[in-house]
């Protein structure tokens, strides 16, 4: 398989070889490691896209399964048909979801902001359309692209799903970015808090959430972008991404950044923990018990958690 | 019906039947409902036994329609897990009957399965509830229990995943379920056919009877008033997480005996009624027939349940997004679903006359036809704003 990530992608994997290896010798447990470094990555990538609209817009994208699943689709077909590179076709996976994530919020949720439970009950149909819509089109399965990079060296295990961690990061990173050192992001959180002012002081709010909404649904694309050559292309593989993204976004709150990253750091290794030892399933069941335990003792979730950490700090200092 | 000519207990029994919680107070609508009833009634006569227990399946569903329209239509709370409910009473239902076998052994069943079904409600409403979980978080839950119940339950195909004498049979499920029987050897009757559509029919029409009591009694006006706004009615002294509860838990109940049905109906249980294409199926009936009206999600059932069928037969793969359409549609455009819209269009015309009713209508549509060219000449919508994530997270 051609990997087209050029010579960075050819060394990371050597890399990280090195660096294991390194930690091998004192002693760590790599095997294990590896494992949790994959869930907290599947649950973080999961989540973000979904925890931008919900934080952000506190819309409920019940079809962020199916986003994410659009997003592997564009990956997929563009790198099969078109021959296009696997980094070219990802953006497009992403930036493809992103479009139809701007067309969704125009057309069907921008009448449904303030009715919650609504907006929630039309993602999921827009979510059924859009499953049984690529089935009739595309058929049962797509022909997988095979992942790139081979094992880490000295594993049985892929690199690629370890580079995915990084691209967590980077993706958590640039979000960050976005929403606190650019003008849209001032723009956009400022609508979010209070949408009267905002307009007043000549923020186009209207543009506001459906760019917010644009980049909530192009990073479930990116999501699925970065997984396609993972994964198996299904039209219903985007159901397997929803229970860790709804138990995330339960844990974390609404802070879109704090909560998928503490969240994702608590649940992928809980959830690496349970389903090393007793199976996929119990894995699923920890989640969701953590999440009942979590909303149970913090009903602003890791978020309200922060929250008041800080505030005591602050008031200590 | 109070109008004192009829016997003073059955009176007081209308009484409680009719109030402002439920659509259809009046005369007219209690001769429509008793026509349909003898028409439903008389249904296995025209078409056959055969047709009968075809249909019975839409009155089994018609149940679990019920229970979310008491608990979302009513409450407030969108529960995804009433199939959950469904599920857990068929399954423990197959395992008991087959277990125990023969006749006794299904009429045991039935109450063991609805009251598993019933705790299984009670401990997830216990935590939930209890638990300070609210609004999309429940529905969030609700479906991720739902979504772990089909991943535990299609990974039961190994023969140690048995209970007494009953595989559970993984994706494939368990199958050769009997026709529901009550009594004892020797003395008792199987149902299939017209049998169990009248016995169907029966149990839902009480339940919808009873519903009707119940949301029109004082616990009724308290689960609307929780609806309206949670906050006030803990402020006006209400134990709102008790109130949930119980209404969560009566709702599970009622699912538990649509699924108890519904495994008697198929003969087999298996996990597709824990998958998420299942658990949207309720909400779309109850989103089509009104879900703040008892009868719409019955109606609403009937009505997708017999497209559905004809998808089936003529386009099965465009049954789905059949569905999907029929939601976003009803939301977008009919938000309070088909029943209200009719009760809405009688009122306005009973009230004005149809000649004036209709030149009233035609203004109502011109105006909102001019305001939303004028929105779009000025570029959008000025009043729809999103809560913040802190408002919806109370």
């Amino acid at each position: 398989m051609t990997t087209g990530f050029g010579a960075a992608g050819m060394l990371t994997p050597l890399v990280i070889g090195d660096v294991l290896g390194a930690l091998d010798s004192v002693g760590v447990p790599i095997p294990q490691l590896l494992q949790m470094a994959d869930n907290i990555a599947f649950i973080a990538l999961a989540a973000i896209g979904l925890t931008i609209i919900f934080g952000m817009m506190g819309v409920i994208n019940l079809a962020h399964g199916e986003f994410i699943m659009m997003g592997a689709y564009i990956t997929t077909l563009s790198v099969n048909v078109a021959s296009i590179p696997l980094p070219v076709a990802m953006l497009l996976g992403a930036l493809g979801t992103a479009v139809f994530g701007a067309i969704v919020e125009r057309t069907i949720v921008r009448r449904l902001y303030g009715r919650l439970l609504d907006s929630m009950i039309v993602t999921f149909g827009l979510g059924l359309i859009l499953t049984q819509g690529t089935r009739i089109i595309f058929g049962n399965s797509l022909q997988s692209i095979g992942t790139p990079f081979g094992n880490v060296p000295g594993y049985t295990y892929s690199g690629y799903r370890v580079l995915l961690l990084f691209a967590a990061i980077a993706v958590l990173g640039a979000v960050y970015l976005v929403f606190t050192r650019t003008e849209f992001g001032v723009q956009a959180r400022a609508t979010i808090q209070d949408p009267e002012t905002a307009r007043a002081m000549g923020v186009d709010t209207d543009r506001m959430y459906t760019i917010t909404f644009a980049i909530g649904s192009g990073l479930a694309g990116l999501t699925g972008a970065l997984y396609a050559p993972s994964a198996t292309i299904v039209p219903g593989m985007g159901q397997s991404f929803l229970v860790e993204s709804f138990v995330t976004v339960v844990t974390g709150g609404s802070s879109v950044l704090l909560g998928t990253a503490l969240a994702g750091g608590i649940l992928g290794t809980i959830n690496a923990i349970f389903s090393n030892l007793y199976g996929n399933f119990i894995g699923q069941i920890a989640l969701l018990i953590t999440a009942i335990i979590v909303i149970r003792l913090l009903p602003d979730g890791l978020t309200g958690l922060a929250a008041t950490i800080r505030e005591k700090i602050g008031e200590r200092q | 019906m109070t109008d004192g000519r009829l016997p003073s207990r059955l009176d007081g029994i209308a009484r409680k039947l009719n109030g402002p919680n439920t659509l259809g107070n009046s005369k007219a609508f209690w001769l429509a409902f008793a026509v349909g009833m003898v028409g439903m009634i008389a249904y296995p006569l025209v078409r056959g036994s055969y047709a009968a227990g075809q249909t019975s399946l839409f009155l089994v569903y018609g149940l679990l329609a019920l229970s979310l329209s008491l608990i979302w239509g009513y409450t407030g709370i969108l529960s995804f897990g009433q199939v959950a409910f469904f599920g857990i009473a068929g399954y423990t239902y197959a395992i008991v009957s087959l277990n125990l076998g023969g006749a006794f052994g299904q009429t045991v069943a039935l109450p063991v399965a609805v009251g598993v079904a019933t705790l299984a409600a009670f401990v997830l409403g216990y935590f939930m509830f209890y638990g300070g979980v609210k609004n999309v978080y429940v529905a969030i839950l609700t479906l991720v229990v739902t979504l772990v119940l089909e991943t535990f339950m299609a990974q039961t195909a190994g023969s140690e995943w048995a209970i007494g004498s009953v595989q559970l049979g993984g994706f494939n499920g368990i199958p050769g379920i009997r026709n529901f029987a009550l009594g004892v050897e020797g003395a008792s009757f199987s149902l299939s056919g017209s049998g169990f559509y009248w016995f169907v029919l029966t149990l839902l029409l009480v339940a919808y009877l009873g519903s009707r009591i119940l949301v029109n009694s004082r616990f009724g006006y308290t689960l609307v008033a929780i609806r309206e706004d949670a906050e006030r009615t803990t402020m006006l002294g209400y134990n709102v997480k008790r109130v949930k509860l119980a209404v969560f838990t009566l709702s599970g109940a009622l699912a538990g005996l649509s699924g108890v049905l519904y495994a008697t109906w198929g003969n087999y249980m298996d996990p597709s009624v824990f998958t998420i294409v299942f658990a949207t199926i309720p909400i779309v009936w109850v989103t089509l027939g009104g879900r703040e009206s008892l009868l719409g999600g019955i109606v609403g059932t009937i009505i997708i349940e017999r497209l559905r069928l004809w998808f089936s037969v003529n386009a099965s793969e465009f049954a789905i997004v059949f569905v999907g359409v029929i939601l976003m549609t009803t939301v977008l455009l009919v938000p309070r679903g088909i029943l209200p819209g009719i009760r809405d269009g009688y009122v306005f015309f009973s009230e004005h006359g149809i000649r004036k009713g209709i030149e009233r209508g035609r203004g109502t549509i011109q105006t909102r036809i001019q305001a939303r060219l004028e929105s779009v000449g000025v570029g959008g919508s000025e009043t729809e704003t999103p809560p913040s994530s802190e408002a919806v997270r109370e």
